[in-house]
């Protein structure tokens, strides 16, 4: 039974277009994550004095702990961005293909 | 007889505290102190009274394992920032600022970056997939009692490393803020643990775990505002006096020496990030919830918890440098500058004392307990789970089990791994078990990730595959540790380490990779092409969640 649901959501065209714009979504939120924390792994294992550096003259706030600070900030937001489109957008048209599977089986 | 406790402290000579990420070294035992125990033991009344309410609604194997499913996902998101703070979180990365200054909030970055990423790649696939344990998403459509049988051995070993070190970390913390007996600690601990997991299976478990996260939140934040409130809440002001004062001076806030060649950087962040999304006991949590949108709400709350605690512990180490580091009170024989009393990992003890006095102090201890327990208990389900979902009800009785007898076995499971606890917390007492959670991670990291994230995204992925991939996996992170200096020379005593690095998942994550890949690739079998055929079906319940263990009705 199941089997023959699979095999119908993935004919419909619908699934495409959930895999590819989910999967697009998905990995360029991970790509943007990934990227900005090895590449601050980088600037800390090779450049480590520049993020000593105050951020203005006489501030006694370091170009590190900002960096630090903004990506503590806008990885949670990604995360808020990913949930929110998640729950709506694509479950909606998750819930679609469900659907459309099981008219078809009717 | 807090003055009492304090200058019984000042008395005893205490022996430094090995800091590590999760760890606390040797310590001498305290006078009992009284405001601690008394909170502590609110908190025990409380999640007992939880776990008898729990046992009336823990029936089915799917309430054992997972709570029915029916967690939502703002408890879940508590639960696992409650499972994944440790005690160490609070008191080790505290020290650490404390000490090292900007490079604890290195390492705090390194714990985070990890949950973003398991959110956008595995958290909705693990929860369409998933239904007890993470083996049943790797053995999907994979040979059940080989496949099942690898996770199990590679779950039990992170759990038991993992159970050591918070075990021996307990004790020694129990004996030092508590005055307890160190093996009166460790039965403790134990047998609580035991309590909450047999009778109120991952029901009590996650209200164990929300409690206790609600207590370090409020805590540390309390702690924060209050140490910061001497600072009139001024960023600047805060760092001039620190800076003024610490033996780093300007170069606190530079990375120091902790991450000093890119290969350690580099595969500490490997292993902190990919570790986190391969520990059994966070994984579990992830089947817990309704459906992946609750999966995904987990996720985005329990990282807000997390990204929040650890700012605030960057704040607390930060202020502790003046309000502790300046205070004679804290030292020994009252010598700034010498040791701290009860050794380095008891900077955030002593500043909620500085700051909010004896009740705040005795309410901080109660939570680094609570913590423990929380931890333990989590970690504790997820080992007998492997156990008895694994190894007993999928591999010895080929999913002919019964739930009633399934669930006997992970009561059983549970007593037998609270007692191993025990006694190896007792044997390891005067060991330094640092190695051991970099271990956890480190075999989290290399056996259990790869295989899990390749059956999820690569169709190619067959049984043979993911046996090598698996099995070098754990072998290599396991050899990497021991030949290296943390265990080799710190441990055994040898002169060199044979293995130059002490992280191993720079190394150990792509044997486990490339093994996968070769062995799947040169299968030719017709089971082979059978698996991957399957990867299909499997593929439309991921996207979907069509099929997916759907939660219990209670």
């Amino acid at each position: 039974m199941s089997s023959a649901m699979y095999e119908r959501m993935r004919g419909n065209p619908k699934f495409g277009e959930l895999v590819a714009k989910r999967g697009r979504f998905a990995w360029t939120l991970a790509i943007i994550v990934l990227a900005m924390f090895y590449g601050f792994v980088m600037v800390v294992a090779f450049n480590p004095l520049s993020l000593g550096q105050p951020v203005a003259e006489g501030s006694r706030l370091t170009v590190g702990v900002a960096v630090e600070l903004f990506m503590f900030i806008f990885f949670w937001v990604l995360t808020a961005v990913y949930v929110r489109r998640a729950n709506t957008e694509f479950d909606a048209l998750t819930q679609q293909i469900v659907q459309e599977a099981w008219k078809e089986n009717k | 007889m807090m003055r009492q406790w304090i200058s019984l402290l000042g008395l005893l000579a205490l022996s430094g505290v090995a800091m590590a990420a999760d760890a606390v070294g040797a310590t001498e035992k305290q006078a009992t102190n009284w405001h601690a125990i008394i909170m502590f033991c609110l908190f025990v009344a409380m999640t007992m009274g939880i776990t008898y309410w729990a046992a009336s609604r823990t029936k089915s194997t799917a309430d054992f394992y997972t709570a029915g499913g029916g967690i939502t996902g703002f408890q879940n998101g508590l639960a696992i920032a409650g499972d994944y703070m440790s005690a160490a979180t609070l008191l080790g990365l505290t020290a650490m600022v404390f000490g090292q200054g900007y490079d604890g909030y290195i390492y705090m970055m390194a714990f985070f970056a990890g949950w973003p990423v398991i959110l956008f790649l595995m958290a909705e696939r693990l929860r369409n997939l998933g239904k007890f344990t993470f083996s049943d998403i790797t053995a999907y459509r994979l040979d059940q009692g080989k496949v099942r049988t690898m996770a199990a051995i590679s779950s039990l070993t992170v759990v038991c490393f993992y159970l050591i070190a918070q075990m021996v970390g307990a004790g020694q913390l129990i004996k030092l803020l508590f005055g307890l007996d160190y093996n009166i600690a460790i039965f403790a601990v134990g047998i609580l643990m035991m309590v909450y997991v047999t009778f109120g299976g991952m029901v009590a478990t996650t209200w164990v775990q929300i409690i206790k996260a609600c207590m370090l939140l409020s805590g540390g934040t309390l702690v924060m505002i209050l140490a910061m409130s001497q600072f009139d809440f001024s960023f600047s002001k805060l760092m001039d006096n620190a800076m003024s004062v610490h033996k780093l001076g300007d170069k606190l806030m530079y990375p120091g020496g902790l991450l000093k060649d890119p290969v350690t950087a580099i595969s500490l962040g490997l292993g902190l990030m990919f570790g986190t999304a391969g520990l059994p006991h966070i994984l579990m949590r992830f089947f817990t919830v309704t459906d992946a949108k609750e999966a995904r709400k987990s996720v985005l709350y329990a990282s807000g918890f997390v990204a929040y605690f650890f700012n605030v512990i960057f704040l607390m180490g930060l202020s502790a440098i003046i309000i502790v580091g300046q205070n004679p009170e804290f030292f020994e024989g009252g010598d700034i500058g010498k040791k701290l009393i009860g050794g380095g990992n008891m900077v955030a003890m002593h500043l909620a004392k500085a700051v909010g006095g004896d009740m705040l102090l005795g309410f901080l201890a109660a939570v680094a307990f609570a913590t423990i327990l929380a931890v333990v208990s989590g970690l504790a389900l997820a080992g007998a789970s492997a156990i008895s979902h694994d190894l007993y009800a999928r591999v010895i009785m080929k999913g002919q089990a019964s739930e009633a007898s399934e669930i006997r076995v992970s009561k059983f499971a549970t007593i037998v791994l609270g007692a191993i606890a025990i006694v190896l917390g007792i044997l390891f007492e005067t060991q330094n078990v640092a190695f051991m959670v970099g271990l956890a991670f480190g075999v989290a990291a290399a056996a259990n990730f790869p295989v899990l994230i390749l059956s999820m995204y690569w169709k190619g992925l067959t049984t043979r595959g993911a046996l090598f991939g698996g099995y070098s996996g754990l072998v290599s992170a396991v050899l990497f540790v021991v030949l290296s200096k943390s265990v080799w020379v710190d441990v055994l005593h040898n002169a060199a380490p044979i293995f130059p690095y002490t992280q191993p998942a720079l190394f150990a994550m792509p044997i486990a990779f490339l093994m996968a890949w070769i062995f799947s690739k040169s299968d030719s079998s017709v089971r082979a092409s059978a698996e991957i055929e399957a990867f299909e079906d499997q593929y439309v319940r991921a996207q979907t969640g069509y099929g997916a263990a759907a939660a219990s009705n209670h």
